[in-house]
């Protein structure tokens, strides 16, 4: 009966903690945002006002263009979490839609069907040069690209949402193969050149917004290449709409339905939820956000290229996703930060900082020797734990893996690239140590974390018999957990 | 707020006069075994009836064919007066069959509340735009489901845990929460599913007024499946026994009692003898 207190979680807590607990998130974000591109601004028109050290760890460690790609990711995350974290369809093809996004922008903002000539509130630079092809403005290109992949979510997600589980996996899986495979070979679909095959579609038009001159001036116009600052604002702006969007519709008839068939589809079809029509709108919703992300893709590159759409991007996708909390907004993005950033700057870095350390043998020798160190330590401190807890096989099987590889280094020199390996082993351990991510949803957490009550009472509890009596105590008592057997009984 | 439980469908039960709910020679076949042979079964309207028989005499199976969960191999299905034979689940809910389960399917992780508006579903109107948007017709909706789903956890007693995760609750209070949730689809026929399994006779008892009490104020016509024979004969004004997927009796509660093949069905053969001498 003691543990049942700690069991039966308190009767206190808040429901929908993650919208209701205020304005923390939203405002945490702006102040970052706000603080980057005032950095960023003062850095690129009055670099006096910067400390170069300062200038150079940023540059580093921190470049713009990274960050507006990881922005990008966040588009594309936030999507996918009203597929997987709302309605808990697990899709293993999302890139699908991140590309149709992208090639949506290059047929519209591009010179590939050259034998049309249509501009349409586009680029100075386009107008100037009357380029032939297609050439609209962007910000309509966001909404055609939003509109298009809402489609194609439809008609990829008709046949497939029937599947269940694992076997919806599989087919998306599939679909995330065969579109991207499509462009890759689309350079002649019954004599239309649709996607410049290989070579991709570039350049593709630059975005008419605000940007800033020479001299930090407020203008209107062509983005360039290194007009990254303005792109910077754009994407937290499409961002916040996406983020937006997914909180208005989780508290909403939708949302409602969506978490209603991720916890049990047959009760849902029941309480009539229609099943396939609420799937897929999720699916949908979760394109639009892919799409979006696609869009703003091509114009981040100044291209489409199919080789940037290969299943690694699903994969990476679904783990921000996982990572940062299924089905929470604030987790999600923080996870798909973190993990791009990951991705594209800090392994790169370390990996290059190594090399870059005198001699790249000895360096990677190095790295080796310490491996082997920090493995013996984890094998040590997992034959301790054994004794106690099962827990104590993870660190041995890690320990084993990390002496493996830092001998394998120290013997076979520089060439071995442990950037993947890292980034695995990062996915490992937050699976086997933190699997709720790292900002869960309070659903989720519970349900990782603590057995329901009516689990708790099969069991052989027996909290029914008492809870009129509990229900009766202040809470104070309650949690106090051995107590209520001695005043009760 | 006041509920209007019949405002939903144009064809609801004040304009049909005759049985809320009639199935008409029910067959449900799995492979070559038949787990419902040709069963006709009527609930007359604001009526409470319940299916007995014992463990294996697929009662369960004749609810999931009537919600539309099984396939029916023959036989038709008339709610209020329509036809409703081979829709998907969801199109029966909507036309007005809510149901409860036996073993509880609540939707753990969402809150009291949550879990009654789901039921509601069919009822809001609101899309994806002006959710996102919160467009006044959409607030006003909303507040009114808010509304009408308090006021239905108050008439079950669950409305203290209008915030808690449906998991959260007492085992009774679960029960009462899908009651609730299966209330709120404003239904003409309510389908109990062992509604007493696993409460203590005290609770058994309060639960027939409860019973009562749902169909006099909610009005709606009320189906149970139940193992308690206390509560049966409390409860109920018809009474359908099922044995093997067959019809073998059907009556009022004294007619049930004394009746011999019922008794047969639940002790056997020898057991009718021993009632007999006694």
């Amino acid at each position: 009966m003691a543990d049942i207190a700690t069991v039966a979680p308190p009767v206190t807590r808040k429901p929908r903690l993650a919208v209701k607990a205020g304005l923390g998130w939203p405002l945490g974000l702006l102040v970052a945002a706000v603080a980057l591109f005032l950095f960023y601004y003062l850095d690129k028109y009055f670099r006096g006002s910067i400390p170069t050290p300062l200038h150079d760890l940023m540059a580093y460690w921190l470049p713009l263009i990274k960050i507006n790609e990881a922005l990008v990711y966040v588009m594309a995350a936030l999507g996918l979490n009203v597929v997987v974290g709302y309605a808990g369809l697990l899709d293993l093809g999302f890139v699908a839609f991140w590309a149709i996004g992208g090639y949506t922008a290059g047929w519209l903002m591009s010179d590939i069907f050259h034998g049309v000539n249509f501009h349409f509130l586009t680029s100075a630079f386009t107008d100037a040069h009357k380029t032939p092809g297609i050439h609209i403005s962007w910000w309509l290109v966001l909404i055609a690209a939003a509109l298009v992949c809402a489609l194609a979510g439809v008609l990829v997600g008709a046949p497939t949402l029937r599947l269940r589980s694992d076997y919806l996996a599989l087919v998306t899986l599939g679909f995330g193969e065969i579109i991207p495979e499509i462009f890759y070979n689309g350079d002649n679909v019954a004599g239309v050149n649709i996607s410049n095959g290989t070579q991709g579609i570039q350049p593709v038009d630059a975005v008419r917004f605000f940007t800033f001159d020479d001299t930090g001036k407020l203008v209107w116009g062509d983005l360039d290449t290194f007009a990254d600052l303005p792109r910077f604002i754009i994407f937290c702006g499409l961002v916040a709409v996406v983020m937006f969007a997914s909180l208005r519709l989780r508290d909403g008839k939708l949302g409602r339905a969506w978490l209603a068939i991720r916890e049990d589809e047959l009760a849902a079809s029941a309480m009539g939820v229609p099943l396939m029509r609420t799937k897929l709108s999720a699916y949908s919703v979760g394109a639009v956000a892919g799409g979006i992300a696609g869009a703003a893709f091509a114009v981040h590159v100044a291209g489409v290229l199919p080789d940037r759409f290969r299943f690694d991007i699903s994969i990476t996708l679904l783990a921000m996703v996982v990572l940062g909390g299924m089905g929470n907004v604030w987790g999600v993005t923080i996870g798909a930060l973190v993990l791009a950033w990951t991705n594209s700057t800090a392994l790169p870095n370390f990996q290059d900082l190594l090399d870059s350390s005198g001699d790249s043998a000895s360096a990677a020798r190095l790295v080796g020797g310490i491996l082997v160190g920090v493995g013996v330590v984890l094998l040590a401190l997992g034959i301790a734990l054994l004794s106690r807890q099962r827990a104590g096989l993870f660190p041995i099987y890690l320990g084993t893996l990390v002496v493996a590889v830092g001998v394998l280094l120290s013997i076979k020199g520089p060439s071995l690239s442990f950037q993947f390996l890292v980034f695995g082993g990062i996915l490992v351990m937050m699976m086997l140590f933190r699997r709720e991510g790292l900002i869960p949803e309070a659903r989720t957490k519970l349900v990782l974390r603590e057995p329901g009550r009516t689990e708790a009472e099969a069991l052989g509890s027996d909290l029914e018999d008492n809870s009129p009596e509990l229900e009766a105590l202040p809470d104070a008592i309650v949690h106090a957990g051995g107590d209520i057997e001695g005043k009760t009984s | 707020m006041t509920m209007a439980p019949h405002q939903a469908g144009p064809a609801g039960p004040e304009t049909h006069t005759g049985p809320a709910l009639h199935a008409d020679a029910l067959t449900v076949q799995f492979g070559g075994l038949i787990a419902v042979n040709g069963v006709s079964f009527t609930i007359p309207r604001y009526g409470i009836v319940s299916l007995i028989g014992p463990n294996g005499a697929g009662k369960t199976t004749f609810f999931n064919a009537l919600t539309g969960l099984y396939k029916l191999a023959s036989g038709q299905v008339l709610l209020d007066g329509r036809n409703i034979t081979g829709l998907p689940p969801h199109k029966i809910a909507a036309r007005g069959m809510a149901r409860t389960f036996q073993n509880i399917r609540l939707f753990g992780l969402m809150t009291a509340e949550e879990n009654v508006k789901v039921a509601m579903h069919g009822h809001l109107k609101s899309g994806v735009f002006s959710t996102i948007l919160r467009l006044p017709w959409q607030r006003k909706e909303e507040r009114a489901a808010h509304d009408e789903a308090l006021e239905l956890l108050d008439f079950v007693g669950v409305s203290k845990a209008a915030g808690e995760y449906a998991r959260n609750l007492s085992y009774g209070d679960q029960r009462r929460l899908e009651v609730a949730r299966a209330l709120a689809l404003r239904p003409s026929v309510l389908l109990l599913d062992e509604p007493t399994a696993g409460m203590n006779p005290r609770e058994s008892a309060i639960f027939t007024e409860f019973v009562h009490r749902v169909r006099d104020e909610k009005k709606v016509s009320i189906l149970l499946i139940e193992h308690d024979m206390s509560v049966v004969m409390r409860v109920s004004e018809r009474i359908t026994v099922l044995d093997r997927g067959e019809m073998i009796a059907e009556g009022g509660p004294e007619d049930i009692r004394s009746n011999e093949r019922v008794i047969e069905a639940y002790l056997g053969k020898s057991g009718t003898e021993a009632s007999r001498d006694r």
